[in-house]
């Protein structure tokens, strides 16, 4: 009998692959006033936001600061938006990508 | 606590979905709610595209290829291998497009779903082969604007009513058939917790918004899904060993100002909208006297 092989298509991650040249606007967190909902993070298609456990990040109150906060690897992030559109503190803002030409 | 999803990702970055795509959002909670022992069956898609050329992979569970119209077939082979092998601690997901459901795997998955294999079916549904360029499917809505329908001097946009693959399935009898939006995540995951349990075909249909076939901005993905539901476009609803139940959104809006959102309904007139307007009221009365008469304890 042939043993079915369990095992994702390919051993490499398409981590490989940077998609950050797709970004015309680029979203950036006001950490003083993110309420560490994760609302950002939940409906990312991208994938793009890490969950952070680092103290050092700003933080509106002491227990916000005890929180997980996003944060955005913008070597993935395509700049869809839909993080700041759905942030409810509004404290993702979307500025114009300045960067290098490939 | 403030995730209400679980954190484990199994799907990576770097695809190559377009910006603000509802499908791979889709893709991403259903693989949290099924975890690690999951094997992913994809025929011709957005999803066959989206995890990019060899040698790299953006889902990290198995993943196989099948042609379009034989996503149905696939699971159900993979179900009856994966037992004869011991590993019935597998969940074999189908997850097709609405083309590769309504339209040209209908049979297919209508056959796997009468064998009863112990499978599960996501229809994601983008409303439309986006995949290839924005052709009208079976399951675009009424009034859509499509390349194969297009708006011009004519205004030939679509004049039938979307094809609901959910209510066909609900009509066959399938132990469980449910609606689900990306704009609701918690929901789709308690469903397919519920689903696990049932041993048997599952049927679960998401709407995937679609921005680049849809015609509006990407960062409304979400929203749009949203209004969908709130405005009855796409009532969410669970049948489960043949009982309904329908959810009612907290908010309702008008179908109108859903349609205002998309590029692909601004041609429409007042009376496309009143008419649009009464086909949904009229669907949701359906499903909701549906809802009371399945409640009802049997004779």
């Amino acid at each position: 009998m042939v043993e079915l092989i369990l095992a994702p298509i390919a051993e490499k991650s398409s981590k490989f692959n940077h998609t950050d040249s797709w970004r015309i606007l680029k979203p950036e967190i006001e950490y003083d006033k993110c309420i560490r909902c994760m609302i950002c993070w939940k409906f990312c298609p991208d994938n793009a936001f890490e969950i952070s456990t680092g103290s050092s990040i700003p933080s509106p109150n002491e227990r916000t600061a005890k929180l997980e906060a996003p944060v955005i690897n913008y070597d993935y992030c395509k700049g869809c938006g839909i993080c700041a559109n759905e942030c409810p503190e509004k404290c993702i803002e979307m500025t114009v990508e300045s960067k290098k030409v490939i | 606590m403030p995730f209400s999803i679980p954190t484990e990702e199994f799907m990576e970055p770097g695809h190559t979905a377009c910006h603000g795509c509802g499908a791979t959002l889709a893709m991403r909670y259903v693989l949290k709610a099924l975890g690690k022992n999951t094997v992913v069956s994809v025929p011709a898609s957005c999803w066959a595209v989206i995890p990019g050329a060899m040698p790299y992979r953006t889902l990290d569970v198995p993943m196989v290829y099948t042609p379009f119209a034989a996503t149905g077939a696939s699971i159900s082979g993979l179900r009856e291998a994966l037992d004869i092998q011991g590993k019935e601690d597998y969940n074999v997901v189908g997850f097709a497009g609405d083309g590769g459901t309504a339209d040209i795997g209908l049979q297919s998955l209508s056959g796997a779903m009468e064998r009863g294999h112990n499978v599960f079916y996501i229809m994601y549904d983008n409303e439309g082969y986006m995949n290839t360029g924005v052709q009208r499917s079976g399951s675009t809505p009424y009034g859509a604007e499509t390349t194969t329908t297009p708006v011009g001097k004519e205004r030939n946009f679509k004049r039938q009513n979307k094809k609901v693959v959910a209510d066909i399935m609900m009509a066959q009898g399938v132990p469980y058939v449910a609606t689900a939006t990306i704009a609701y995540p918690e929901d789709l995951i308690r469903k397919l917790d519920n689903a696990r349990k049932i041993h048997g075909p599952k049927f679960i249909q998401v709407l995937a918004t679609c921005p680049t076939g849809w015609y509006y901005p990407p960062e409304k993905s979400v929203e749009v899904s949203r209004l969908a539901v709130q405005s009855g476009v796409f009532p969410l609803y669970e049948f489960q060993n043949g009982v309904l139940r329908v959810s009612k959104p907290s908010k309702t809006v008008e179908v109108r100002e859903y349609l205002s959102m998309q590029g692909r309904f601004s041609h429409l007139n007042d009376e496309d909208i009143a008419q649009l307007q009464e086909y949904v009221n009229q669907r949701m009365t359906m499903l909701l006297e549906k809802e009371k008469d399945t409640a009802k304890p049997g004779p």
